[in-house]
């Protein structure tokens, strides 16, 4: 039975060979016949013409995650430190299994209600026809938010209490304590926090199709449409062909490299903040 | 030494510290309010979310909606409600065992620093942050495409226990370090063999916590769009058999989005998928309570 279980253990590392295996396999070459500098600097994205620039969907991809993070950001770590320092416990007890279940929320369910409520105030607010960056950033900000307040909570549970009762007892009122000798200590929990949800952002799908317009050209203002890499891949995925479908392919080789870069700086935080 | 200080210098002193007073007083008054700020922004976008998709869903749910048969003249959900079923068990008959078996042998046989648990680790930490729709793509590309399986279910319940295989595993690794030592060594103690001892005593005694992670990953299966659409399809009907395409809820409420909106059907859709996953959510938060007593 050790043999079995021992093989079960290997299939994860077996999925994360084959998922490289497939996607550099079948994306690779198509870099090669497109070119490299053509492929990613390239602003054109035009599939009739086997014109492939995915420039303006990596600007897309990193101007809507920006855009998340700029929203969800600041919202999330105060509401981290809101359920962790200032919460009554009556109010902890609803809001926690709010926040979870913020977590649970079906991405598509997110994008539905984008389009049916953000969508139409962007549009009132701003004009144009509110699919947009905006749209998707606001989107995007809301869902990364239990990501970002679940791990910024323990890490500022984890400071040990004697730094928040020394503040305390030099004299500083609770909020300050909290925000300047708890906080800083959880510094680096909170950013392996962020760089999480950044990860969300930057690979969700579903959500940002429905609500960021998708035109694939760089965009100029915050109410203009936007597609990001994700949204290329499932717009287009149902009726290419050889090299467009290759190109599509290679779209989410790109994607895979942003997220291993983020995954990685993310157990490197981790790791960083589990020696200390 | 406060008093005597402000004895000597009166005037000037005062009146800087009671500035500086009044600066740290308002500082904490404003910290405070935007903590408060920020989680009612946070709760009121859940509430907000949850009350739009009743509040318009709930009217729009009808009997015919939940007709046996899609057709174009009647959108129903209903096949793709038993597509979500089925998709879910089936998922989770494949990665429920994989899941259990590996955390088994990661918490109960393998040696610390073993160089095959850091390689689990590692890969499972890479699953985890992987986007759906990657392992759409990577669905598409082995089973859709290199295997030459068509859209159909078995793809896609393929796909997605890949996708929550590293769920299950931290979930039940978290159960089996949490039984406590002294249950093995009593099992061994009256002379139970290692295989005895982590099916009749260590697993389940780590059920409970097991469970838990297998309603969070049901929930992640029913809400999974991107994954699906290029492994399972988009058929709208019941597939005969397992090699056959068939929808998700969640693929059916993008889908009404992509062919045209179809407002009523939608709402209905968002609504039944949203009560889903809150019951999902709901078992799950109360089973980890039931743990945590």
């Amino acid at each position: 039975m050790h043999i079995v279980f021992a093989a079960s253990a290997c299939i994860s590392i077996l999925a994360v060979a084959l998922i490289c295996i497939f996607l550099f396999a079948n994306g690779i070459p198509a870099i090669g016949k497109i070119g490299v500098g053509d492929f990613l600097t390239g602003r054109q994205w035009k599939p009739s013409n086997d014109i492939y620039g995915i420039f303006p969907m990596i600007i897309g991809s990193l101007y809507v995650t920006a855009g998340a993070v700029i929203i969800g950001v600041p919202i999330g770590i105060l509401t981290a430190i809101f359920m962790a320092r200032f919460c009554p416990k009556e109010i902890y007890k609803i809001a926690k299994p709010a926040i979870e279940l913020l977590a649970g929320i079906p991405s598509v369910v997110y994008g539905f209600f984008g389009l049916m409520v953000i969508v139409p105030l962007i549009r009132s607010l701003f004009g144009g026809n509110g699919t947009s960056m905006l749209a998707a950033s606001v989107v995007l900000g809301i869902m990364i938010l239990p990501t970002i307040i679940g791990v910024s909570e323990s890490a500022i549970r984890a400071v040990p209490e004697s730094y928040y009762e020394g503040s305390l007892g030099l004299g500083a009122s609770h909020e300050r304590s909290v925000f300047f000798a708890v906080l800083p200590a959880a510094k680096s929990g909170i950013l392996a926090g962020v760089i999480l949800g950044i990860g969300r952002a930057i690979g969700e799908t579903m959500a940002v199709v429905m609500v960021a317009g998708n035109q694939a050209v760089l965009p100029e203002k915050l109410t203009q449409g936007v597609r990001t890499m994700t949204a290329n891949i499932v717009l287009e995925m149902g009726y290419a062909a050889d090299l467009h479908r290759e190109a599509l392919i290679a779209t989410a080789v790109v994607l895979f490299v942003f997220i291993l870069i983020i995954n990685l700086s993310f157990s490197v935080i981790k790791r960083k903040t589990a020696d200390n | 030494m406060n008093n005597t200080s402000a004895a000597a210098i009166p005037a000037v002193k005062d009146n800087s510290t009671s500035k500086a007073h009044f600066t740290s007083k308002l500082q904490s008054v404003l910290l405070g309010g935007a903590v408060w700020v920020a989680a009612g922004i946070t709760l009121l976008s859940l509430l907000s979310i949850i009350i739009y998709i009743l509040y318009k869903g709930i009217p729009n749910l009808s009997l015919e909606l939940f007709a046996p048969q899609y057709t174009t003249e009647n959108l129903s959900l209903f096949p793709a409600l038993i597509n979500t079923v089925t998709m879910t068990l089936l998922s989770l008959v494949i990665a429920v065992p994989l899941g259990v078996f590996s955390a088994v042998y990661m918490v109960e046989y393998a040696k610390r620093g073993n160089k095959l648990v850091t390689a689990v680790g590692i890969t499972t930490e890479t699953l985890s942050g992987i986007p759906s729709i990657v392992y759409g793509l990577f669905g598409y590309l082995l089973f859709v495409s290199q295997l030459k399986w068509g859209y159909c279910m078995m793809a896609g319940a393929l796909t997605l226990s890949i996708m929550i295989l590293p769920l299950i595993m931290r979930t039940t690794e978290e159960a089996l370090r949490s039984v406590p030592d002294s249950f093995r060594e009593g099992s061994f103690g009256l002379g139970a063999g290692k295989l005895r001892t982590v099916f009749r005593i260590v697993l389940p005694s780590a059920v409970p916590g097991i469970l838990a992670g297998v309603i969070l990953a049901i929930g992640r299966i029913a809400g999974e769009t991107a994954a699906l659409i290029f492994t399972a399809g988009t058929v709208a009907q019941i597939p005969d058999s397992f090699m056959g395409s068939g929808r998700t809820l969640a693929i059916h409420l993008y889908a009404l989005w992509n062919e045209g909106l179809a407002a009523e059907q939608s709402y209905a859709t968002a609504v039944v998928l949203l009560v889903i996953v809150v019951l999902i959510n709901m078992l799950s938060s109360f089973i980890a309570k039931k743990i945590s007593k």
